[in-house]
């Protein structure tokens, strides 16, 4: 992986000399019309049709794309507009999935838990047409999310494998495939997110040995992020610095930096991207709260090693929640950058820049 | 010639017009899960619910009826979490599964409430399998916040459950499923009592009384203090960890009775019967012993797969159980 891939997302007008990447994680919450939309094609009795509905996933990744640029984000998405669920969405693109119904999750909350009951299989790209899509859309570079092979494989009855990791293995292979078929496309910003880590850290290894399958022949100006959210940091580092990646997101806003500590010692060696506003909750952080917590960053990384974003997918907050989070995270950040061009923060010994 | 009884261990997914229906009227936060007050409407659909399972039971031919524990959002802790004196905390991990549940924090006395008795009453079978949370399992799922001691607090939730079989209608078999045993297993000093609790709930009925494990083997110190209480049998995940859990049988006994963990609760895979009835001959081959009674079951409950597997599973079980008698 390359040092310098991080450049290229650096806006030719960015005002300031020190540029922290800002990015988002993924997910982000649907204009209530798109969900109404979406009963309707469900709804045998309607007149809305698919076709209908395809059309208003295109215009709601238009409106999103166009949010996140306004709230200047560096990097942007559609916000997974045309997702439904971060496993049921890939499982239903996979030859050698099915699916038979909900399971329970907590409470009344269920997902359509597939089964792989055959050899997974490459059959239509995944996310190429949502990529060109929102890539044509945007004039900003565009980060695309993939559920890793790990959490696929976790959250997935696995009739077909002798074991988890076997069928983890052969998912990395087409995970490999599919982000082949995006940076022919044109990506240059992949994020694998392997949620699953968090609940069994002892299975890093498998994580490990799926994206060494995830990166083969991918080349060095392709970003690639790992996020694991909602776990013991501890279990899982300094294990994780053998990953081949450029950059670990975590989630750690939401416990207040209680964690941050696990990733100085021994030294973090690749980017750190830090969740600095929590999803979880409704109240908007101020630019002055979100700059304390960016400066927790520099505890692990120096600032050309930082990416700012929140702390995951920001889909259950309500939408005006989520904008006003994401503006106040770039305006802080571009306050800190500033403050960073005037040699105002005291960065430490540790974070030197060499 | 061992006697084969085909069962489960309970706690089933609910019918899927029932997640919806019951969605609906009680919502998906934590404050909308059961509390053991639920209006008409509520109880109406759970009546529905739980008497279609009953008849998938005997559609499938098992011989023993459990009543499905449809009410049990918080799974194993649902007898606290509906209990007076708990307070229903955050939503924790459910042992090692992509399973939540609301954290009992249980804040006065464990008196008797009822609260299963009254699903049981509701089952119209003379093949009635009652089911309860082991009182290890319960407790350790459980917050204290009164009793103040481990020791005190176990004996507490013991007293607790041997107070709600008092309350049970007439039943065959009695289940108590303990995966604490094997996922978080009680310390030296704990073994015996954890022993000690079992027998106090045994003590409260006059039926064939099961301690199910699962989740792999339970480990042998702990196995050969369960040996010391006083029930019928004890069951064992062979699907998760057989070789473990032979290793237990053969070196410590076990009853002349035994519940077998063959078929796979949390994967949708279908064992055949033939398969179960392989599985059957291997435990009763390695084990060098004839059983008086096998109780052939799933490993784990049932809730965690969709409706269309669980359902199968369940026949499967009855026809492995009638294979046998063809054979014989």
């Amino acid at each position: 992986m390359s040092e310098n891939n991080r450049a290229q997302f650096r806006p030719d007008d960015h005002p300031n000399e020190h540029f922290l990447l800002t990015s988002i994680v993924g997910s982000y919450p649907k204009p209530k019309w798109l969900n109404r939309v979406s009963d309707l094609a469900d709804d045998p009795d309607s007149k809305f049709t698919d076709e209908h509905l395809h059309e208003a996933h295109d215009d709601a990744c238009r409106v999103i794309v166009d949010e996140h640029e306004r709230t200047g984000l560096d990097t942007v998405s559609d916000g997974e507009m045309r997702r439904n669920e971060m496993v049921e969405f890939f499982a239903d693109r996979i030859d050698g999935y099915e699916f038979n119904g909900p399971v329970k999750v907590w409470g009344h909350n269920y997902f359509d838990k597939p089964s792989v009951v055959d050899d997974v299989e490459y059959d239509e790209s995944w996310l190429v047409d949502e990529f060109e899509f929102t890539h044509a859309a945007a004039s900003k570079p565009v980060k695309v999310p993939i559920t890793g092979p790990y959490t696929l494989a976790s959250w997935s009855f696995n009739e077909a494998y002798d074991d988890d990791a076997e069928l983890s293995y052969a998912l990395a292979d087409l995970v490999n495939e599919e982000i082949e078929a995006l940076v022919a496309a044109g990506a240059r910003y992949i994020q694998i997110d392997e949620p699953a880590l968090a609940t069994t850290p002892d299975d890093y290894a498998i994580v490990g040995e799926c994206l060494d399958r995830i990166v083969a022949g991918v080349p060095d100006e392709v970003r690639i992020g790992l996020h694991v959210c909602y776990g013991d940091y501890s279990r899982i580092y300094p294990e994780l610095l053998e990953y081949p990646i450029d950059e670990f997101d975590v989630e750690l806003c939401n416990g207040d930096y209680e964690q941050i500590d696990v990733f100085t010692d021994p030294e973090f060696t690749t980017d750190l991207a830090l969740g600095v506003v929590d999803v979880h909750t409704t109240e908007v952080e101020s630019v002055e709260e979100i700059k304390e917590n960016i400066l927790e960053g520099f505890k692990v990384v120096p600032p050309e090693r930082l990416t700012v974003s929140p702390d995951c997918g920001v889909k259950l907050l309500p939408r005006d929640v989520a904008r006003q989070k994401i503006e106040n995270m770039v305006t802080a950040t571009r306050e800190i950058e500033a403050e960073l061009d005037a040699g105002e923060i005291d960065l430490g010994p540790e974070v030197s820049a060499d | 010639m061992t006697e084969l009884v085909a069962t489960t261990p309970g706690l089933y997914p609910l019918p899927d017009w029932a997640k919806d229906e019951l969605s609906e009227l009680k919502g998906h936060q934590k404050g909308d899960l059961i509390g053991g007050d639920e209006g008409p409407e509520i109880v109406d659909a759970y009546d529905r619910a739980r008497g279609e399972v009953v008849d998938a039971q005997v559609d499938a031919g098992l011989d023993r009826v459990v009543e499905g524990q449809l009410r049990w959002d918080d799974m194993l802790a649902h007898p606290l979490t509906v209990h007076d004196n708990v307070e229903t905390g955050g939503i924790v991990r459910y042992y090692d599964n992509n399973n939540f549940y609301r954290d009992p924090k249980v804040q006065g006395e464990l008196t008797p409430s009822g609260d299963v008795a009254a699903e049981l009453d509701a089952v119209d079978t003379d093949a009635l399998q009652a089911v309860l949370p082991g009182p290890y399992s319960l407790a350790d799922l459980a917050t204290d916040e009164f009793y103040g001691d481990d020791a005190e607090f176990l004996d507490a939730v013991a007293d607790f459950l041997a107070g709600e079989v008092d309350g049970f209608p007439s039943h065959e078999t009695l289940f108590l499923l303990e995966p604490s045993l094997v996922e978080n297993p009680p310390d030296d000093d704990t073994d015996e009592r954890a022993s000690a609790a079992i027998d106090r709930i045994a003590a409260a009925t006059d039926a064939d009384v099961v301690v199910h494990t699962y989740w792999g083997a339970i480990p042998e110190k702990t196995y050969a203090h369960l040996m010391d209480a006083d029930v019928d049998a004890i069951g064992f995940d062979f699907v998760t960890d057989a070789d473990a859990s032979l290793y237990n049988i053969n070196e410590y006994g076990t009853k002349a009775q035994i519940a077998m963990g063959l078929v796979d609760g949390g994967n949708t895979l279908i064992e055949s019967p033939e398969t179960i009835h392989d599985r059957v001959e291997w435990v009763e081959e390695n084990a060098h012993t004839d059983f008086e009674r096998a109780y052939l079951t799933s490993n784990t409950e049932l809730f965690y797969l969709p409706v269309n597997r669980f359902e199968e599973k369940l026949a499967a079980l009855g026809d492995a159980a009638a294979l046998a008698e063809v054979d014989a």
